[in-house]
């Protein structure tokens, strides 16, 4: 790709950008979010056509125009949001446009050969189900190499990969790498997009940055470093990005005891929460941490036990209840559970508490103005303004709106879940920060994540969850990689 | 406001052209007519827009007003009930059926679709149960004058119908977008998880955008029954609700949920009104009324995305 630009009203998404890929090689895409990977990206897979500047493909300028041109150019995108239809089974998705067909004209489906070449590309991602399993029967990571291996059934000799990992297990994750290894040794070159720079170190042979659409730099394979990369793609150094914890002050805020959700009957969680603490809760994708939070916040009903706050019983059936008792839920989802995307920033903010921001029924939009404007200057919120929809913020900046949200009402408890997923380095630093003063203003708070770095970087407490039960509470001196991990898998 | 504008200048385009092949367009009589068409048609389709607005529908306004004028003339002239009694009833009786279709989606998780359509079909052939089949009115009957005044008289020359309307749509234009149940409406239609997840009561938010469309479509009713004087309880209110809707998504609202204004329903209403009488004006054999309609509306929603896409190109 030579000398791509792409401008959007208002601003430069890219500026003259380049990018060469060889066969058989493994390169990382790096950068903030916001810095024009995913434009870049998008026009090389169709979806998007450039303003200026040329595809070259095997010295052969080309045309891409669409999916199709690109798929027919041998390049096959994975997007991070899953694209996959969850009514239909694994070989009708896989196949889906393609299907095999017999019976000349009538183009009837061949199901059995599709069901066959499903069977064969699940194996090779060693996915051992039935090609007829619906896809809403899967799991989230069990959707994401569907979506990998249908990209790769399509022969492509160019793989776009964005944040394939996000929702994977490291087990899965490293199932992919051994696919992704697999695949470039047959030829195929893949373009690796992640802000988990730990899996960059392990698997790129070529790393390329690029910063406010432009690009910033390219590391060689001995060159690739946690350090080298985040230079590059922030421009300065990064001080320690995890934040220390004081002494929490001890008070029991809240108490869950023998609390069964859903998902999990059978299974019964207890624990305890001091305020000023921040609560990490580790283990693997699947294993209740998610049901337990969407629980505690009344999203799902609780199949038994109590909770008690401040040592009285609390009854929760909905978001509303926890709301009132001053427990507040930032979801994993953003856009579809934390925020309303399409409405402002100052309409998200006032959302919970929106019987306060007014008089008589009747909303005072400049009471709300006046609170989202504090916020903004609180949490360092970047918007042209408090009107700007939601949507067209970055992801680090909408999980500032969803943590204004809550700040804006005296929270006891916030319960985070995933709180930097898709967010960059950056402003992963900087939510870990604001998460940490809340804590010191004596909030507690409870963290979901599927980082390790993240988990021991930020909590005074950790504990860990595996099929639907807490398997172990670690304090902060016994914290280590492999302790969790031991306990994830127990 | 884009879309508002939009709809406002095709409306004016519109009228000026009728208005110079015809310039009856413009005479007293022919305003009052229609003023008096477009508040009774704008009151029911303010209901249905709210609802839209939400991402649900309402299919069952038009069967309601069979009903309902059914019943209305059965307890003015058989039963000589008080009219402010039997018009109390009419408005909780729309009340009632919208809380029950709210209630139905909501709590039994029924899409709003299946749940209006079989009030259509219910109820219309409840009314036509009722009357046995015949045609009902209010004939040469007394005693409820003042209802049929305020339902059909004038004030200052403007016909009742729409100084209810701005009575109505000032006080819905209040509710929708500046009142906190209002915000709620919009945070639901765009976004139900979402608003879920902030506290909002969705099943009550939603259930209420139901009995304001109900209790609209029970004051429709009154002043439809007493314009049309005769209720034919086969016909009466036949094809209302798609009007309504039409009208709503003439002036803004989208069917997925989340977007349109009070003054843009008001404006889709006048259009709609437009269309029907210039077929009349302009000598447009009658029974072409609907096909007009359709391809001016057509034309209008896609002349609508084409420009939307020719500006977020550039």
């Amino acid at each position: 790709m030579r000398q791509i630009s792409k401008r959007f009203p208002g601003v430069t998404a890219l500026d003259s950008v380049n990018l060469e890929v060889f066969p058989s090689e493994v390169v990382a895409l790096i950068g903030e979010n916001g810095a024009g990977k995913s434009t870049l990206m998008k026009i090389l897979g169709g979806v998007c056509r450039p303003d200026s500047g040329e595809i070259v493909i095997d010295a052969k300028a080309v045309a891409i125009h669409s999916v199709r041109d690109a798929t027919r150019y041998g390049i096959g995108f994975i997007h991070q949001e899953l694209h996959l239809l969850d009514n239909l089974d694994i070989a009708a998705n896989i196949f889906l446009g393609r299907e095999p067909t017999r019976g000349g004209p009538l183009r009837l489906i061949h199901r059995k050969a599709m069901e066959m070449e499903t069977t064969h590309h699940l194996r090779r991602f060693g996915l051992e189900i039935s090609p007829r399993t619906l896809v809403q029967r899967l799991s989230l990571a069990q959707q994401q190499l569907v979506e990998i291996a249908k990209a790769a059934s399509w022969n492509a000799r160019i793989l776009i990969m964005d944040e394939p990992t996000s929702c994977l297990t490291p087990h899965e994750t490293g199932v992919l790498f051994e696919v992704i290894a697999d695949l470039r040794s047959s030829g195929v070159s893949i373009i690796y997009i992640s802000h988990r720079l730990s899996e960059i170190v392990k698997i790129a042979d070529r790393v390329i940055a690029l910063r406010d659409g432009k690009n910033a730099g390219t590391l060689d394979r001995n060159s690739i470093t946690h350090d080298n990369m985040v230079r590059l793609m922030i421009g300065r150094d990064l001080a320690d990005h995890q934040s220390k914890a004081e002494t929490p002050d001890g008070r029991v805020c809240m108490e869950v005891r023998n609390l069964s959700t859903r998902r999990f009957p059978t299974a019964q969680v207890s624990l305890t929460l001091r305020r000023g603490e921040v609560f990490g809760i580790a283990g693997l994708i699947g294993s209740g941490r998610t049901e337990l939070a969407q629980t505690l916040f009344g999203i799902d009903p609780m199949v038994a036990g109590q909770i008690l706050m401040d040592g009285v019983p609390v009854s929760i059936q909905s978001p509303r209840d926890a709301i009132a008792a001053g427990m507040f839920l930032a979801p994993e989802d953003r856009r579809i559970a934390g925020l309303i995307s399409g409405m402002t920033i100052r309409e998200n903010v006032t959302l919970p508490n929106l019987k306060a921001f007014s008089s008589l029924g009747i909303v005072r939009r400049d009471w709300e103005a006046a609170t989202a404007v504090k916020m903004r200057d609180q949490l360092g919120i970047k918007a042209a303004s408090m009107e700007t929809l939601v949507s067209n913020l970055s992801g680090g900046n909408q999980q500032k709106v969803v943590l204004a949200k809550w700040l804006a009402m005296n929270p006891r408890i916030i319960i985070f879940d995933e709180p930097t997923r898709g967010i960059d380095v950056a402003a992963k630093s900087e939510v870990y920060r604001l998460i940490r003063e809340l804590a010191d203003r004596g909030v507690a708070i409870i963290m979901i994540s599927s980082e390790m770095e993240e988990i021991l970087g930020n909590s005074d407490r950790v504990a860990v969850m595996h099929d639907g039960r807490i398997t172990g509470i670690l304090d902060r001196a016994q914290c280590s990689e492999e302790a969790l991990m031991r306990l994830a898998v127990a | 406001m884009r879309k508002e504008i939009g709809v406002f200048v095709l409306l004016v385009v519109l009228c000026g052209v009728v208005g110079f092949l015809n310039p009856q367009f413009l005479s007293a009589a022919n305003i009052q007519n229609m003023s008096r068409l477009v508040g009774t048609y704008g009151i029911f389709s303010i209901g249905v827009g709210i609802v839209i607005i939400t991402g649900g529908i309402d299919l069952s306004v038009g069967s309601m007003f069979a009903l309902f004028g059914i019943l209305l003339s059965m307890m003015l002239t058989d039963w000589h009930w008080p009219p402010s009694l039997a018009a109390v009833a009419i408005l909780a009786m729309g009340v009632l059926l919208g809380l029950s279709h709210g209630m139905l989606i909501t709590r039994l998780r029924l899409q709003s679709f299946i749940v209006t359509l079989c009030g259509l079909l219910l109820y219309r052939g409840l009314a036509r149960y009722i009357a046995a089949d015949n045609t009902k009115g209010f004939g040469n009957s007394a005693g409820f004058e003042w209802l049929r005044d305020a339902a059909t008289g004038s004030l200052l020359g403007v016909p009742m119908p729409f100084v209810l309307l701005i009575v109505i749509g000032f006080s819905m234009w209040i509710v929708l977008h500046h009142s906190v149940f209002g915000r709620y409406l919009y945070a639901v239609g765009k976004n139900e998880e979402a608003a879920v997840y902030s506290g909002v009561n969705s099943k009550n938010v939603i259930t209420g955008a139901y009995v304001l469309s109900g209790g609209l479509a029970g004051i429709a009713a009154i002043l439809i029954a007493f314009y049309t004087n005769s209720i034919s309880p086969s016909s009466h209110g036949n094809f209302y609700e798609l009007y309504a809707i039409a009208a709503a998504v003439v002036g803004g609202c989208s069917l997925r949920g989340g977007e349109g204004s009070i003054i843009g329903i008001v404006l889709g209403t006048i259009l709609l009104q437009v269309l029907r009488n210039l077929v009349n004006l302009l000598d447009i054999p009658g029974s072409l009324d609907f096909a007009v309609m359709g391809a001016v509306i057509l034309i209008g929603v896609a002349a609508d995305e084409i420009f939307k896409r020719r500006y977020s190109r550039t």
